[in-house]
């Protein structure tokens, strides 16, 4: 990584540079706790009795440690269910997405035929289309199959995605085709070298497009409202949206509510940050 | 093994002629292309590309769940002029856009300048300024709502202690209820732009700066200099993309206010959802849908056509 202050000239000693230096922290950290304070607030929140979230002046560290309310939500929701569901339909969407979506991009990136750019330019046009701008068509669709309300609907219209076979493709793209070559002289088959060679020399971006799918997938909240009406088979997020009905004064108890579906996300995010910022960074640069 | 026999002269009789062996490839090629691309494009087909042409057929249609569709031309269209429901959720539309575009791309800029550099500790600053992207828009409108609580939240109370006598009323007041939904989605979406920045500042050639400052340009000519005009293709990309994504703008305002309070955050795509799937108005929700994409098309080409222009220059 080549920054222009990295290269920039051997950098001055003294005083004044590490002056400068102790601005900078300070600035980084107060921008850091700027931009945290909301988490810091909804842990904290989550931590206290209901009538204590709202105190004049705020109370950073609760007073008394309300961890009951982490067991107690439990039994007030069906929190189980609705983590199951969104589980389920992450995992299923995450690898519909990555399989096929992998699978399309060799045969748009490795394989010549006629036709092929044309093709692959309408994937690249209805990447540009708001999904609202044809979600009443879908919608129909799904009602005319009779399948409104069932995870059929969530899984076909988020599992075949353009986006996947975009970011896909701008990795193999970046493999040498002479490596194709090779493997095809060698008496590989086409299957056997995305099987044998592509997938494993793409584990970062199927990574980076797995990681972004399955969040995308637990983060979503339109699809779900639109199509999932019954309560066993909400999603995490239309859980916690009926929080704000059902326990409209119960602070407490929706912070806590909020920390639980952040923070499979969270631990997600610590594991894998590397691929989502690589995946962000390759699928909006390349673009 | 097609490609090993092509690079060298056919020398047995039995060998069909080049070109018959050319088009017989060509051939297997598409197979084999086809083959790969199947999958995801039978649902791509069915799923998006065709309820895409759908939308623009239905928008000129009348069909509501309950009579067969009706070819009626422009009927749905100048309804929609005459809706004022629909006027007011496009005005709210353009008023989000013209608050979330610019802020968020300051915003998203500011922190990428801070954020590149190799200092200890970097990359838990551009981690933390990412990770309110990956939170749900559900967690973040219900967390903000608190925040922004009139009475008793902490933004109101810091606002109170710095001075603010009547601070605003925010989701509750119609005049500061999108303020507060943007101010929301910025601190969102900040950091998803500022990645895209960071990877623009690492494409400017560090010679760059090298000679700028052989020069003896100072800081703030080596940013007008050198960094602005190596971040114009980022910088258009980001204006696209956030323009594009104002305009969809759905579960925030649907979980922070709802439209609300009024019709004062009432966006597009939350007319299309309540005039489309909640009252069977499929035609004429998806003349709003056109119109929705239609704008976001207009946008699209002006910043192109900006560009190309820039670029020209």
């Amino acid at each position: 990584m080549t920054t222009a202050d990295t290269a920039a000239a051997p950098r001055a000693r003294g005083p004044l540079a590490l002056a400068r230096r102790v601005v900078l922290y300070v600035v980084l950290a107060a921008a850091a706790l700027l931009i945290l304070v909301p988490f810091l607030w909804m842990v904290s929140a989550s931590l206290k009795r209901n009538n204590d979230v709202f105190t004049i002046p705020i109370q950073w560290i609760p007073q008394d440690f309300q961890w009951g309310n982490f067991t107690e939500i439990w039994t007030r929701v069906p929190l189980a269910t609705y983590l199951g569901n969104t589980v389920y339909l992450s995992l299923v969407i995450t690898f519909l997405q990555v399989l096929t979506g992998s699978f399309a991009a060799y045969g748009f990136a490795k394989v010549r035929f006629r036709g092929r750019d044309t093709l692959f330019m309408l994937y690249i046009a209805t990447i540009a289309v708001p999904w609202q701008a044809y979600m009443i068509p879908q919608y129909i669709m799904m009602q005319k199959a009779e399948l409104t309300d069932t995870f059929w609907s969530l899984i076909l219209l988020q599992a075949f995605g353009a986006f996947g076979v975009f970011l896909m493709r701008q990795y193999y793209l970046t493999i040498p085709d002479e490596l194709c070559e090779a493997a095809r002289v060698d008496g590989l088959s086409e299957y056997g070298i995305w099987a044998r060679i592509m997938l494993p020399l793409s584990k970062p971006a199927l990574a980076s497009l797995a990681l972004l799918t399955f969040v995308n997938t637990w983060n979503d909240y339109m699809g779900p409202f639109i199509y999932l009406t019954s309560n066993d088979l909400w999603t995490i997020q239309l859980g916690l949206r009926s929080f704000v009905g059902q326990y409209d004064a119960d602070y407490a108890m929706m912070m806590t509510g909020s920390v639980l579906s952040v923070l499979p996300i969270m631990i997600i995010f610590l594991l894998g940050q590397r691929h989502f910022i690589q995946g962000v960074a390759s699928s909006g640069m390349k673009g | 093994m097609a490609d090993l026999l092509t690079a060298t002269p056919a020398t047995t009789s039995a060998a069909p002629s080049p070109r018959a062996r050319d088009r017989r490839r060509a051939r297997r090629n598409t197979l084999i292309g086809w083959s790969f691309i199947l999958p995801n494009f039978l649902g791509f087909v069915v799923l998006t590309l065709v309820p895409v042409l759908a939308a623009f057929a239905l928008s000129f249609m009348e069909w509501d769940s309950y009579n067969p569709p009706e070819w009626v031309g422009l009927d749905n269209f100048t309804r929609l002029l005459n809706d004022e429901s629909t006027k007011i959720a496009l005005r709210n539309t353009a008023f989000y856009a013209l608050g979330h575009v610019p802020l968020t791309m300051l915003a998203a800029l500011g922190l990428a300048l801070l954020l590149n550099r190799k200092i200890a500790g970097v990359g838990f600053f551009r981690a933390a300024a990412f990770f309110p992207y990956i939170t749900s828009m559900v967690a973040v409108a219900i967390v903000w709502n608190m925040l922004f609580n009139p009475e008793f939240g902490p933004v109101n109370q810091f606002l109170q202690f710095v001075g603010v006598d009547s601070p605003p009323g925010w989701t509750t007041s119609t005049t500061w209820a999108m303020p507060a939904v943007i101010l929301t989605s910025v601190w969102r979406d900040m950091g998803y732009y500022m990645v895209l920045f960071l990877a623009g500042l690492q494409a400017i050639p560090v010679e760059q700066y090298e000679a700028a400052k052989v020069d003896g340009a100072s800081t703030w000519q080596r940013f007008r200099a050198v960094t602005l005009p190596g971040l114009r293709p980022v910088t258009f990309l980001v204006l696209v993309l956030l323009t594009v994504q104002s305009f969809k703008v759905f579960d925030l305002i649907v979980v922070m206010t709802d439209g609300g309070p009024g019709r004062a955050t009432l966006v597009l795509s939350q007319q299309i959802y309540r005039r489309g799937i909640i009252e069977g108005e499929f035609g004429y929700a998806s003349a709003i849908s056109l119109v929705l994409f239609l704008l976001v098309l207009v946008f699209t080409l002006v910043q192109f056509w900006f560009n190309n222009r820039q670029e020209r220059r």
